[in-house]
């Protein structure tokens, strides 16, 4: 098993017919994902690739195909509306790979979220992956991934796959792997996914990798110490990083002492998460405590 | 983005927020001039975006226009060096020169979108004046604050909750409230990411003020208010990170010696913190983005190699959207064209590496090719022994 996504998510892409829609969603095809529909508003009834029909409304794509998950690459201007469409149409599953999208919009999205039964990734995220069900949902390279029961949590898109590949590397597979985004407000928490793991009976533990900004890694802490009873490999990046000074993702910012990299990794040390002393030792630490 | 104080007050001002009477001199005669209308005493302040002006000698209390004029003088074309600026201090370019404040009591306020609670939270204090951070470590309970959903917006009573918190006397009540709606307003109109008034006094004669201001707005937002983009003032910036910005690249200056270019920030994160653990330091933070183009990594490169303080380069590439290949030819075209000394370690991984790997070896330069981190350390440790 996987958390979120598996066999039967069929995928719908929000700006499938753009440049960079177009370029990810044949790789999920590649990787073996079940792309269903696209929506692009002005391109409904043609056929994307000669494999796709595409919509003009999130709507229609879901009533004619029962697409129950979405990918967003809408630009940012339009990627807040995008994501409130697939809710509003009872889509699942939202991942929004968008960067860039105002926060007060964000917050006003979130909200819309609270009470309905959608769930969001991101956005600013490399989406996720589930190499057991040979499903991806993102930009991530699929080929890095290899099945197996460990699950990966991260803020950040290419840091993810430096740690999967040197999970990779050590024969340690993943059953799912999310990156949850670099910005400040996101729809999906690490203590979200956390307790999806927790759940999942094929995940036997977590490598959660966090960054300075922000309380993320503290209150994932928190939910470990008192809910989690799988193994967590923990690595926070950001040390050597300036107060003040935003380090290209808007979360990434120290703006107060527990936005520092040192508290939070005494905060997951705390909790009995394994700490990995470098970022060239994400493998080697989830190897040892795996035993 | 930042704005300096003077804009920041002409903000507040639009939206009804009562400021000081105030001029802006970019000359000694304009001081002078501003400073004998107002009627001689008033307080000149350094316009930086940097913070600790006061302790930095940037603001001065002056009693004559004759003074104004020395002290403008001074403080014209200098630059200002605060615990905030770094060594190299920030250029004063203008000055804002204001009516003084008989100040009987001051306060804190700020507006700020709250991670946590995940939506904007208005705050404030009686401990104005001070640090917030300081209050909020030492005497957290002093430190009001009211959530604002966004549904309904801000109420009413929240405003009032926050006047009477604050143990404002009764005839201050009224006029607070509507300070605090109208300085909401003005965060949700803007898209502020901070909009800030420390301290918020209220005079002897009983009057509110913002005595100084601080508004930050979210960079995500700005294309759609050209009124704030145009208040932009690069001059208070790096000029390697505006020329950086221009090209979409994300790129922080820093102290240490190695630079690093990386694609992804948490990645140039990692990088950066695997090579301080190498008894090194980063010379910049560098994200050349996801879907960077040659070009992009050209000019990413050539910061680097421009940087008189770097004195090796580590390269960490994990190619996603980003393709080897392109990054590698990139280095080589920034490379070639300014014949570069300093020793180069790249790593290269993921998309089109091997091809990557090749153009780099083809190149002629002289690149060490490395295939993890761990390797990259102990490479820019020998390239710093041997430098």
């Amino acid at each position: 098993m996987s958390i979120l996504i598996d066999e039967n998510t069929r995928l719908m892409v929000q700006g499938l017919t753009g440049r960079e829609g177009t370029f990810h969603a044949l790789r999920c095809m590649e990787y073996g994902t079940n792309l269903v529909a696209g929506v692009t508003p002005g391109r409904g009834g043609t056929t994307w690739e000669e494999k796709v029909p595409v919509f003009n409304t999130v709507n229609d794509a879901v009533s004619e195909t029962d697409a129950n998950a979405a990918l967003i690459f809408v630009p940012a201007a339009f990627a807040a509306d995008a994501i409130l469409e697939a809710t509003d149409a009872g889509i699942p599953l939202i991942a929004c790979i968008t960067e860039g999208i105002p926060v007060m919009e964000m917050v006003r999205v979130v909200k819309y979220l609270e009470d309905k039964s959608s769930r969001l990734i991101g956005p600013n995220c490399p989406g996720l992956i589930s190499p057991v069900s040979k499903c991806k949902i993102g930009i991530m390279p699929g080929n890095i991934h290899t099945p197996g029961r460990v699950g990966v949590i991260s803020r950040s898109g290419t840091l993810t796959y430096e740690a999967v590949n040197q999970l990779t590397a050590l024969g340690i597979g993943q059953s799912t792997c999310v990156g949850i985004g670099g910005d400040p407000l996101v729809g999906t928490s690490f203590v979200d996914l956390l307790q999806l793991f927790q759940e999942d009976s094929e995940t036997d533990a977590v490598v959660l990798i966090g960054e300075i900004g922000g309380t993320k890694e503290q209150e994932a802490a928190d939910f470990i110490q008192h809910n989690f009873t799988k193994p967590v490999i923990g690595l926070v990046v950001g040390t050597t990083a300036p107060p003040g000074r935003r380090m290209g993702h808007a979360g990434a910012i120290i703006t107060g002492s527990a936005a520092r990299a040192d508290e939070k990794v005494k905060a997951l040390m705390d909790a009995g998460v394994h700490i990995v002393p470098s970022p060239a030792e994400i493998g080697s630490t989830a190897k040892k405590a795996l035993g | 983005m930042k704005v300096h104080e003077y804009q920041a007050k002409s903000i507040l001002s639009d939206f009804g927020i009562p400021v000081p009477k105030s001029g802006i001199a970019t000359t000694k005669e304009e001081a002078h001039k501003i400073s004998e209308e107002l009627g001689g005493n008033v307080v000149i302040k350094a316009q930086i975006h940097a913070g600790g002006r006061g302790l930095a000698g940037g603001i001065k209390v002056v009693n004559s226009s004759k003074e104004a004029e020395a002290v403008a003088q001074d403080l014209l074309g200098s630059r200002l060096v605060t615990h905030q600026t770094g060594p190299e201090g920030s250029p004063v370019s203008c000055l804002l020169v204001e009516e003084p404040a008989q100040i009987a009591k001051e306060y804190y306020i700020a507006v700020i979108v709250d991670s946590g609670t995940r939506c904007p939270v208005i705050m404030a204090s009686e401990a104005g004046g001070m640090e917030i951070e300081e209050v909020a470590a030492t005497t957290p309970e002093k430190i009001l604050r009211s959530n604002v959903d966004t549904t309904i917006g801000l109420q009413p009573f929240q405003c009032r909750n926050i006047a009477y918190g604050l143990n404002l006397p009764p005839e201050l009540i009224r006029p607070a409230a509507s300070l605090i709606a109208n300085l909401y307003r003005l965060f949700e109109t803007k898209d502020c990411s901070l909009t800030e008034i420390n301290p918020l006094a209220v005079t002897s004669d009983g009057q509110l003020l913002a005595l100084d201001a601080k508004l930050n707005f979210d960079d995500d937002a700005l294309s759609r208010h050209a009124d704030i983009q145009s208040l932009r003032d690069s001059d208070q910036e790096d000029p390697l990170e505006v020329q950086a910005s221009e090209f979409g690249i994300s790129y922080v200056k820093l102290d240490g010696d190695v630079g690093c270019m990386v694609n992804g920030a948490g990645l140039a994160m990692a990088t950066m913190d695997s090579i301080s653990m190498a008894d090194a330091m980063p010379a910049n933070f560098l994200d050349v983005g996801g879907g960077a183009t040659e070009e992009q990594v050209a000019q990413a490169f050539r910061r680097l190699l421009s940087d008189p303080q770097v004195k090796r380069i580590l390269v960490n590439v994990f190619g996603g959207i980003l393709r080897c290949d392109v990054a590698a030819r990139g280095i080589v075209a920034a490379a070639q064209e300014t014949e570069a000394k300093v020793p180069i370690v790249v790593r290269m991984l993921g998309t089109n590496a091997d091809e990557g790997k090749d153009i780099l070896n083809e190149s002629g330069l002289e690149i060490t090719m490395v295939n993890d981190l761990n390797e990259a350390a102990v490479m820019i440790r020998q390239a710093a022994s041997a430098s």
